[in-house]
């Protein structure tokens, strides 16, 4: 985005009307990642609150009962009624708790919940930053939740928070190493770090047979036990013994309550999000999906249409009012000519399929999370060090011999 | 075994230490035994194979005026039958052997009789109250019981 | 944690070990039972549980009521099999006082004491687990045990506390209509119970979590007097209504289900859940033999209000869905008992909890607990 904007100064503002060459060149910029920040900001909440309804009504399904459908039509303002109940809550600190502790552990956690989201791409074009490194973004800042998690087991200065945090502590940083030898697979057979690219790879196939999955036994695999490894560091059922062991004593979150325990709950759900796009992202494909979207033309740049358009339009020296109005109306004609509509629905359609397979993937954790029991924590740890850890190893060779032998 | 052989056999064995048979015209017969001979009774019903009794289903404690009983329920699984003993205490020193070395089921029994009644079982592992509070005084089972008038602050109105 | 009122076992202590409290109040469903357990880490070294805080003085109060009066405190006793409580009691009571109970009476105690065994071990299925993590299946339990509720509350005017069984016989007689709702609900429960058996019996997360996990072994449930489905849960192939019949339980035909260590090792949590699955199909069994074969006549014996028994004592034991319950009742000749002992079975499952928490881990011992299966209605009184 950094150079569009250059360019847009240089050639497309400084064209029209001189006086807008003073705007400095990171003012835009600046609002622009505002702007953008604040939309996957809104996003994150809005979706931990659509889906808690979605699990609560799901799992009264599962359980042949009705979930929530009271408050609003089917109860789907059951969210915000919990929302403003949250808020609404008295804010209690133990005697024994440590302050800075107490307070930054819902912070950290809500970060290591949020920050992958800006690396995070909803379709081709519609991402916070493409970073080259994007992937190692991702999985870099889930790990600042633990930080959280072990300030939350310590801050509260409780005997059973503390045994609480240290094993979701354990639990988390340990499913971390599957986790990674699984998203290495598919950066040896993509050859990327950067998430648009691992799934420009994957569209090579013909229909949904570029997927990664469909690509290497190992990506297979790595996907199983990369969704098995995000459901744990997710602390979700069937792993959720830390949390749930609060039914006899007590968990690292017992003794927040109203807001600070509105952070620990919206991360749980923002962090389910992150794990399932990202399984989408790296082995179903993202938004290259069952969904054909339309073919774009060659070259298919909406900013140098836009600038062309400008260019076409006027000579320099025009007012500020009147070089705005060129500005809207060269966009209303490039969004809407035939160019734009083709990216709109390119860009539309991607969106649908990542939305199908990553909401399809969380569905399926909310379905586990009410079928299964819970897993005991020594069988967990069993689980992740003998049986993962020895599978990504496998997989991860296997993918390292494949790209070499057949490139 | 019918009661009457058990008591037949106990009566050879042990002599002074078993008394009557009490066969009342409806309901259970109980053989009384003397309270220091009990630990060697039951560890002879229980060890000998004519009568097997692996299983102490209860201990009761009763109140009968003149004095204190503790009935112990017997059944033996290999041979399908039972027995009580009774052993009858003075209210004012209520002791009698535990057999908790024997069946270990009787721990919990009695440490509620102990509660309830007041019967000090010697040679108890830890005979302290079960059901009431550690500081509850008295022993509510007794006919002569006086529920106290308060109680940490409740009162008994 | 622990204040004056209550035992702590602070002697024998070593200062390195922590006490961590569990209960009285704790949302595992097995009511208020306090367990102190001693943690080295994780491992668990010993629990003393501690009970009493449901003591209701059952005993003290059946002393000054007629023996007909006592009959709704039995109910009250292990709340969740109310038509299995007063059985001994009445049995007893009939046995000093010479009292014949008619056939019909017998045969409707029965079917609804198989009903109510059906009702308990679908709860102890579904709190179970519950317990260990598993939310599905305690409301899917609910669906059938709804049913169930809803015959004893036409048959008796309650849904959990039925007053029904009654010296001589029983409160109300059986309508064909009752009586096809119970065809229909055996209909329903042998539809269902193959999917409760796929949907967590053979789940390899919940075996892990069972199988040999709280091992009894034979010898052990001998010792500390188990019954019910933790002595046939390690082998002991012993039934109540098999071994010393009762209320005509000789005239059915059923089998009695015994741990074989099917999954893991004789006598662990997974052989006592196993045995709790396997009943619930042989009561079917028994309730529709007994439905098929009611005879007619009456269903109460008029004993009277308040009525003197002779001077005696009786010790009658039944097979309560948790084991054997019995009534040991003392009388002295009049219309009030002198001596009602009760024989809870919970109570004296619960006493091996300290022999097998030993060196296990704390989610453990919510699975043995949870298996034990008690109810504090009954331990307490």
């Amino acid at each position: 985005m950094n150079d569009v904007i250059q360019t847009f100064h240089q050639s497309g503002v400084g064209a029209l009307c001189p006086v807008l060459l003073y705007v400095p060149t990171w003012l835009p910029f600046v609002l622009a990642y505002l702007v953008g920040g604040g939309i996957i900001v809104a996003f994150m909440a809005v979706m931990a609150l659509v889906w808690t309804y979605g699990e609560r009504r799901i799992a009264g399904f599962i359980q042949v009962r009705l979930g929530p459908n009271r408050v609003g039509p089917l109860g789907i303002l059951q969210p915000l009624a919990d929302a403003i109940k949250l808020l609404a809550k008295e804010d209690i600190m133990p005697s024994a708790a440590n302050w800075g502790l107490f307070t930054a552990a819902p912070i950290l956690v809500f970060l290591g919940a949020m920050l992958p989201f800006a690396v995070l791409p909803f379709s081709e074009r519609i991402v916070l930053t493409n970073m080259q490194l994007g992937l190692y973004f991702v999985l870099a800042f889930q790990a600042i939740e633990v930080i959280g998690i072990l300030m939350a087991g310590w801050g509260p200065g409780s005997k059973w928070s503390l045994y609480g945090g240290m094993r979701l502590a354990a639990q988390m940083l340990s499913y971390e190493i599957p986790m990674g030898l699984c998203v290495l697979v598919v950066i040896f057979l993509a050859g990327s770090l950067n998430l648009g690219e691992i799934v420009a790879w994957q569209s090579q196939g013909p229909w949904i047979f570029g997927w990664a999955i469909f690509r290497s036994p190992a990506a297979f695999v790595a996907f199983f036990m990369f969704y098995i490894a995000g459901l744990a560091g997710t602390k979700r059922a069937p792993f959720d013994l830390p949390e749930a062991e609060s039914e006899l004593v007590a968990g690292y979150h017992t003794e927040y309550s109203g807001l600070r325990f509105a952070f620990f709950f919206m991360s749980e759900y923002a962090a389910m999000y992150v794990v399932c796009a990202l399984a989408a992202i790296l082995f179903l494909g993202g938004w290259h999906g069952p969904i054909p979207r339309p073919a774009l033309p060659e070259n298919a740049a909406f900013f140098s249409t836009w600038l062309d358009a400008i260019h076409a339009q006027a000579g320099g020296g025009l007012s500020l009012a009147a070089s705005l109005k060129v500005f809207a109306g060269t966009l209303a004609g490039t969004a809407f000519g035939k160019l734009g509509l083709t990216i709109a629905a390119y860009e539309i359609i991607g969106v649908i399929n990542m939305f199908l397979k990553a909401f399809g993937l969380y569905f399926v954790m909310i379905w586990v999370r009410w079928t299964l029991p819970r897993i005991r924590i020594d069988q967990v740890m069993y689980l992740c060090l003998k049986v993962l850890l020895p599978f990504g190893l496998v997989c991860a060779t296997w993918a390292a011999i494949q790209v070499v032998v057949f490139p | 075994m019918d009661i009457r052989s058990i008591h037949a056999l106990l009566r050879d064995r042990f002599e002074n230490i078993i008394g009557e048979l009490q066969t009342p015209e409806r309901g259970d017969a109980s053989i009384a035994v003397a309270a220091e001979g009990l630990a060697d009774v039951c560890r002879f019903l229980r060890d000998n194979d004519a009568t097997r009794f692996d299983f102490l289903r209860l201990i009761s404690s009763v109140d009968r005026g003149t004095r204190l009983s503790s009935i112990y329920h017997l059944y033996s699984y290999p041979h399908s039958h039972t027995a009580v003993l009774r052993v009858d205490v003075d209210r004012e020193a209520p002791r009698v052997p535990s057999v908790s070395s024997i069946w270990a089921s009787a721990e919990w029994h009695e440490r509620e009789a102990f509660d309830m009644m007041g019967i000090i079982y010697e040679n108890h592992p830890e005979l302290t109250r079960i059901l009431l509070p550690d500081d509850w005084e008295g022993h509510p089972l007794r006919k002569d019981y006086q529920p106290p008038a308060e109680y940490h602050g409740l009162t008994n109105t | 944690m622990a204040n004056e009122t209550t035992r702590e076992p602070a002697d024998t202590l070593r200062t390195e070990e922590l006490l961590i409290n569990m209960g009285p109040q704790h949302p595992s469903t097995h009511g208020v039972l306090r367990l102190i357990v001693q943690t080295d880490g994780e491992m668990v070294r010993r629990t003393w549980p501690q009970i009493g805080f449901l003591h209701r003085c059952f005993e003290k109060i059946a002393e000054s009521l007629d023996y007909a009066k006592v009959i709704p405190y039995t109910d009250r006793m292990d709340y969740l099999g109310s038509m299995n409580n007063p059985l001994p009691f009445c049995l007893a009571v009939e046995k000093l006082g010479g009292f014949a109970v008619p056939d019909r009476a017998s045969y409707l105690r029965v079917i609804m004491a198989e009903l109510n065994r059906i009702a308990s071990h679908l709860l102890a299925f579904g709190t179970y687990a519950l317990d260990l993590g598993a939310f599905t299946p305690f409301l899917y339990g609910f669906r059938e045990r709804e049913m169930i509720l809803s015959i004893f509350e036409k048959i008796s005017g309650g849904r959990l506390l039925y007053h029904y069984p009654r010296i001589g016989g029983v409160a109300r007689d059986m309508t064909p209509e009752i009586a096809a709702d119970i065809r229909a609900f055996l209909v329903q429960m042998r539809k269902v119970w193959p999917e409760y058996n796929t949907l967590l019996s053979k789940n390899q997360i919940f075996v892990k979590r069972t199988a040999n996990v709280g091992v009894i072994t034979r010898e052990q449930a001998i010792a500390y007097g188990l019954t019910g489905p933790c002595l046939r849960g390690s082998g002991v192939a012993f039934d109540l209504r098999k071994a010393h019949p009762y209320c005509g339980y000789e005239r059915f035909s059923f089998d009695v289900p015994v741990g074989e260590g099917a999954m893991g090792t004789t006598g662990d949590c997974w052989d006592r859940y196993w045995v709790r699955m396997a009943e619930m199909m042989e009561s079917c069994k028994i309730v529709e033999q007994a439905l098929d074969g009611l005879p007619e006549g009456p269903f109460f014996e008029k004993v009277g209000r308040s009525f003197d028994l002779p001077a005696g004592e009786a010790y009658v034991p039944c097979e309560n869905p948790r084991g054997e319950l019995g009534f040991y009742v003392v009388s002295d000749g009049s219309s009030k008992a002198l001596r009602v002992k009760s024989r809870a079975p919970s109570f004296c499952n619960l006493c091996i909890t300290d022999a097998i928490c030993r060196d296990v881990l704390l989610a453990d011992v919510v699975a043995i607990i949870g298996s034990i299966d008690i109810v504090l209605g009954e331990v307490d009184r």
